[in-house]
């Protein structure tokens, strides 16, 4: 077997040096009844390297990816380019195997990476800190509501419409265990949000308001008067951000007055992967640092007084404070931080302002084509790049059957909220920079006949 | 003849000079790097992009996507004036908010240079116990970025993704027999998150028979994430005490029992690296007193293929693809943790799951669950799971079959028997005399000289070349070191560490002064941690220039 | 005035109804360099044994009992930007807080000065 380095000649040494007559003797602790004499029955042995990329391969081709087709798919996963290089550097053995930096003496490459990524969050979402990462947008978007508990002392969370649909079911779910009550509704095809509602619904039993930046419709509503509202009224204000790009042409939340903003980071290197793994971006002000969960990279000197960094604040985690911990998280994305970091490296500002003003550009040029097909009516006034259509149809068969002719149109509303009604003739478009002006035509030309 | 005209005679030079301080810093391949934000701009990018279609369609709309390789030009923003400029609500982001861009080539030569202060299994052992640091094949790279799985959006309809949903079904066949447990939730994210999704459904299962209880038992020699976990999904949480010999106190548990506890979380093999040899009596008793039995599968590399936890009666237990199936631990992740359920529990389980119908595979989420999985405890995180773990995790899988998992199990229980045996009378083994270990040997720091501690012994290693073992877990023993070789060691790697370790300790005990205060040749010596979390720096700053003398 | 040492190695200074709480030379001794302290707000009711503050160090969080019942009158406010008081001075400057006690006799449980050095000599 290729992996297993040692030889029966080795096997026969090592357990002379051990004492033991045969590999059984090391497993005799096992009750007999649970032991097994061979190979676990009706499972294949090992192959060939060749032979598993074949099966592989043919799995593969049983999939439509997205290159293959116009593709307008978002709803917090996005399609964008990623530059060769970042999928080339984090597959360098140090990065690639390397583990959680805990001697950091030989650990400095992750750890001044990690500082660096920690930087490039909190920059772009215009908060003092941001920690190493989390599994995704939609567990941090839970920790954030965790952690405004542990803040405020205080159990209600009022969560805007506008969130992912995703999102609002992990907090529903772990709602339903730690007794946090929860004030979610469903979005209306209208291009206001929900702001006005929430502004209402806040009082001092809140403990923060969760909205979604630009949100799950593709709107965007300015944060401040909520922000003011809550800080009022003794709540925080969570801001979530499922689409990173958009920040390099609006303004950030935590710049609007939000306390702790989270999000999803999959769209800056990591690519799609049909959902995971992502990165979940977490970070707050300054003020909240000991109750973030996660980890934290710091900065210090070593011995002889060179700048280092290690991992701090460590007392917050499970494995030192155990059930007192902030989360139980035990890892971080790190992987998928350093493709987003590198990424971020190599646009810089002016990358990540042109990226997102194409982003946007080509959103805007979408949305007018499509708004012009007979059936189809824009719902948005404000969009990023991503956008909300009421088709006169529903959208769910739509989607199906564009995707029949090899268009993969985008996220119908029937997916992410089924039994809707209200909500089932709407179709999310996302346009991103890898969307040529062939695609948008091709969509215009499938909606057109689809909805004839 | 000719005269050496160039003067190029080489010749070893005065080896007794000591060195001198370089300019850069720098130790010949030692480099340091700076931060990005003291070697890059704003300005720069190392990313071109082609003009956006807005580009000249209102006042002051010239520069838009107009700035690459113009350095010169003013950052890109969209203003607000002008009809149909944009879109964003008035929301345009104007001022400048500090992230700095790097060239392509500048980009790469940073990483690089980062990633060579690193330590990873691909330069050499990687002993931390608990953690699983094996080989990472690259074949499991390669599958995982074929486009057909890569480039794939959740969200599509599931007739274009029947090859991704398949990788997802037959991984959770392979999870299902080697566990022999009937039913398996693919979508945590981690081992802790995994831990979350068994203590949900167990939750979950109490409830619906009208029984919530409130407490969970967990050993003290557990992993942090056990009672962080049960914490975190609202319960109270209490110790159970190990017996001498490092495994559970039956007695004691079984005395502990009653009508209030929910279920007991065991790890097994344990973390001081025993097969927990009453695992079977102890569901029984727990079950008897009508609790679950979650496990913690961190250590399951030990018995993958030799010993099914559903034939130990195990409830629920995670299983880390990131440690026993190879997945790359990626200087701290992304993990994925699939969650095994007994029949019990089944029912229970989150969404989304994978099933194969006439039709083709089927992703089950919220809308179609009501049918037959109506008691599901709903969804953990958004989307379906760690897609691109479940690609290598087969493919590694597939490479080793059964014969080769079972070979896995073997070589690495060897290996650490071989490390713990090879190590009598060097070091203490508390738990020595307990028979064989599993796939990790657990030391502690008695008869180390007087101020020397596992500190040392650690920061030692890294001297010698390996990333030390786990220290000071876990918490059960004084100064404990937990040592995991896993089976993609060859005999001649092992006897290598096994020297460098004898010889770290013997310096330990013999209090060689130098010890304390290596490391000597890593990128760094001893890091000052108080400072760190003393004065939390967690994030750069630009430094405060000093005004200029009047 | 009169001091009082816990088992957990808490030392608590009586002055009237008056007590303040800090823990002993010993204590700050084993738990190394001193990072952080969170000590309990005003006018919090402390029950004997309760969670009372807490003290981390890099690598050890740990919690420190209230040695009898009482109010909370403030915490040592020179711990936030000075933690290191705790390990420099534990027995006086590095104090973590005064109470009001509710019940006097519940000292009467407590170790003198001489009782405590007996049992941290076994230790």
């Amino acid at each position: 077997m290729r992996y297993l380095p040692l030889t029966n000649e080795d096997r026969a040494a090592m357990l002379a040096r051990i004492g033991a007559s045969s590999i059984d003797d090391l497993f005799v602790d096992v009750p007999e009844a649970a032991r097994l004499s061979g190979p676990i029955a009706g499972l294949p042995n090992h192959a060939s390297e060749m032979a598993v990329e074949r099966h592989m391969a043919k799995l593969a081709r049983q999939n439509l990816s997205a290159g293959e087709a116009p593709f307008f798919l978002g709803a917090g996963a996005y399609k964008h380019h990623v530059p060769a290089s970042v999928d080339h550097l984090i597959q360098r053995g140090e990065f690639l195997t390397a583990y959680t930096p805990y001697q950091p003496e030989i650990a400095q490459g992750t750890l001044q990476m990690l500082f660096e990524f920690q930087t490039q969050v909190a920059r772009l979402y215009g908060c003092d800190v941001a920690n190493a990462s989390m599994y995704d947008g939609s567990t941090a978007c839970w920790e954030a509501i965790v952690m405004a508990r542990r803040v405020t002392k205080r159990g209600k969370a009022l969560l805007s419409s506008g969130l992912h649909p995703h999102y609002v079911s992990v907090a529903e779910t772990m709602a339903k265990f730690t007794g946090d009550a929860l004030q979610t509704a469903l979005p209306t095809l209208s291009a206001e949000t929900d702001a006005e509602a929430l502004l209402e619904a806040i009082d001092r039993d809140t403990s923060c308001v969760v909205v979604q930046y630009p949100d799950i419709l593709g709107r965007i509503a300015d944060l401040s008067a909520i922000a003011a509202r809550a800080h009022e009224h003794g709540a925080l204000l969570i801001a979530v951000v499922t689409e990173p790009v958009a920040l390099g042409a609006l303004k950030a939340p935590g710049d609007m007055g939000a306390d702790i903003v989270v999000g999803e980071g999959q769209s800056i290197g990591v690519g799609l992967q049909f959902g995971g793994p992502y990165v979940g971006l977490f970070a707050c002000q300054e003020r909240f640092v000991r109750q973030m969960p996660g980890r934290l990279c710091g900065e210090t000197v070593d011995a002889e007084g060179k700048r280092g960094f290690v991992l701090t604040l460590s007392t917050r985690e499970q494995h030192i404070r155990r059930e007192k911990a902030t989360s139980n998280i035990c890892t971080n994305s790190g992987l998928c931080a350093l493709a987003f970091s590198i990424h971020m490296t190599l646009l810089g500002e002016r990358g990540l302002r042109d990226l997102a003003m194409l982003n946007h550009g080509l959103a805007v040029q979408a949305a007018e084509t499509l708004a012009a097909v007979p059936g189809v009516e824009l719902v948005n006034d404000s969009f990023f790049n991503e956008f909300t259509l009421k088709l006169s149809k529903e959208a769910r068969p739509v989607v199906r059957d564009l995707a029949e002719r090899g268009i993969l149109a985008g996220v119908s509303l029937g997916r992410l909220y089924p039994g809707a009604d209200a909500l089932a003739h709407g179709l999310i478009v996302a346009v991103t920079e890898t969307t040529t002006s062939e695609d948008i035509a091709a969509l215009a030309a499938g909606l057109k006949e689809a909805l004839a | 003849m000719s005269i050496n005209q160039s003067g190029w005679k080489p010749a070893i030079g005065d080896t007794q000079a000591p060195a001198a301080a370089t300019y850069t810093g720098n130790r010949a391949l030692m480099l340091e790097e700076a931060l990005i934000f003291e070697i890059g701009d704003t300005r720069t990018t190392g990313v071109d992009f082609s003009p956006s279609p807005l580009q000249g369609r209102g006042p002051g709309r010239g520069e838009v996507g107009a700035s690459a390789g113009d350095e010169n030009a003013p950052l890109p923003t969209l203003s607000p004036e002008g009809e149909r400029a944009n879109r964003l609500g008035g929301l345009e982001r104007t001022a400048s908010f500090g992230l700095p861009g790097l060239s392509e080539p500048e980009t790469v030569r940073h990483y690089t240079r980062l990633s060579r202060q690193n330590y990873a299994i691909d330069l050499g052992l990687f002993p931390l116990g608990s953690c699983t640091m094996k080989h990472n094949p690259r074949l499991n790279e390669k599958v995982a970025r074929m486009p057909g799985f890569a480039d794939l959006h959740p969200l599509q309809t599931m007739d274009t993704v029947q090859g991704a949903l398949g990788v997802i079904h037959e991984l959770a066949h392979w999870l299902k027999t080697l566990t022999g447990m009937p039913a398996v939730a693919m979508s945590p994210k981690a081992g802790a998150h995994g831990e979350l999704c068994g203590l949900l459904a167990i939750r979950s299962a109490l409830e619906a028979r009208g029984d919530a209880r409130s407490v969970i038992l967990v050993p003290e020699s557990a992993h942090g994430t056990n009672p962080a976990t049960a914490a975190f999904c609202g319960y109270g949480v209490e110790n159970i005490p190990a017996t001498a010999e490092g495994r559970v106190d039956l007695a004691a548990l079984t005395a502990r029992l009653g009508p209030d506890v929910a279920a007991v979380m065991i790890t097994n093999p344990n973390t001081c690296g025993l097969f927990e040899r009453d695992m079977k009596a102890i569901s029984d008793v727990v079950h008897a007193a009508g609790a679950l039995v979650y496990c913690d599968g961190a250590n399951f590399n030990a018995i993958v293929g030799r010993v099914r936890p559903g034939d130990l009666g195990i409830d629920a237990m995670h299983i880390n693809l990131h440690k026993t199936f190879s997945t790359p631990h990626g200087g701290g992740g992304p993990g994925s943790g699939p969650v095994v359920f007994s029949a019990a529990l089944a029912p229970f389980a989150p969404l989304p799951f994978v099933e194969k119908t006439d039709a083709g595979y089927v992703l089950v989420e919220e809308e179609t669950a009501g049918e037959h999985h109506a008691q599901n405890f709903g969804r953990m995180t958004a989307f379906h799971g760690q897609m691109g773990m479940f690609t290598r995790a087969l493919a590694y899988i597939m490479s080793h079959g059964a014969d080769g998992l079972r070979q896995v199990a073997e070589d690495a229980v060897l290996n650490a028997n071989y490390i713990l045996r090879s190590l009598d009378g060097v070091l203490d083994a508390p738990f020595g005399a307990s028979g064989p270990c599993m796939h990790e040997a657990l030391f502690a720091d008695d008869g180390l000289a007087e101020g020397f501690s596992t500190l040392d012994i650690a920061k030692g290693l890294i001297d010698e070349g390996y990333h030390p073992m786990t220290v000071y877990f876990p918490l059960v023993v004084h100064g404990a070191m937990l040592v995991e070789p896993t089976e993609t060691e060859s005999k001649a790697a092992l006897d290598q560490f096994i020297g460098a370790l004898r010889s770290v300790a013997e310096r330990a005990k013999a209090g060689d002064a130098a010890l304390k205060s290596a490391p000597h040749f890593a990128p760094r010596r001893r890091l000052d941690e108080t400072l760190a979390a003393r004065k939390p720096v967690l994030v750069w700053k630009e430094p405060v220039v000093a005004e200029a003398a009047e | 005035m009169s001091r009082y040492f816990t088992e957990d190695h808490e030392w608590i200074d009586v002055d009237g109804e008056v007590g303040t709480v800090g823990i002993t030379e010993y204590a700050q001794e084993q738990l190394g360099d001193i990072v952080f302290v969170e000590v309990p707000e005003e006018g919090k009711e402390l029950a004997k044994g309760d969670d009372a503050a807490v003290v981390e160090s890099v690598k050890a969080a740990s919690d420190i009992y209230a040695p009898v019942s009482g109010t909370v009158l403030e915490g040592n406010s020179d711990l936030a930007d000075e933690p290191a008081l705790v390990n420099t001075s534990p027995e006086e400057d590095g104090w973590f807080f005064k109470l009001t006690l509710s019940d006097a006799e519940e000292l009467e449980g407590l170790m003198d000065e001489s009782a405590y050095q007996a049992f941290v000599s076994k230790l």
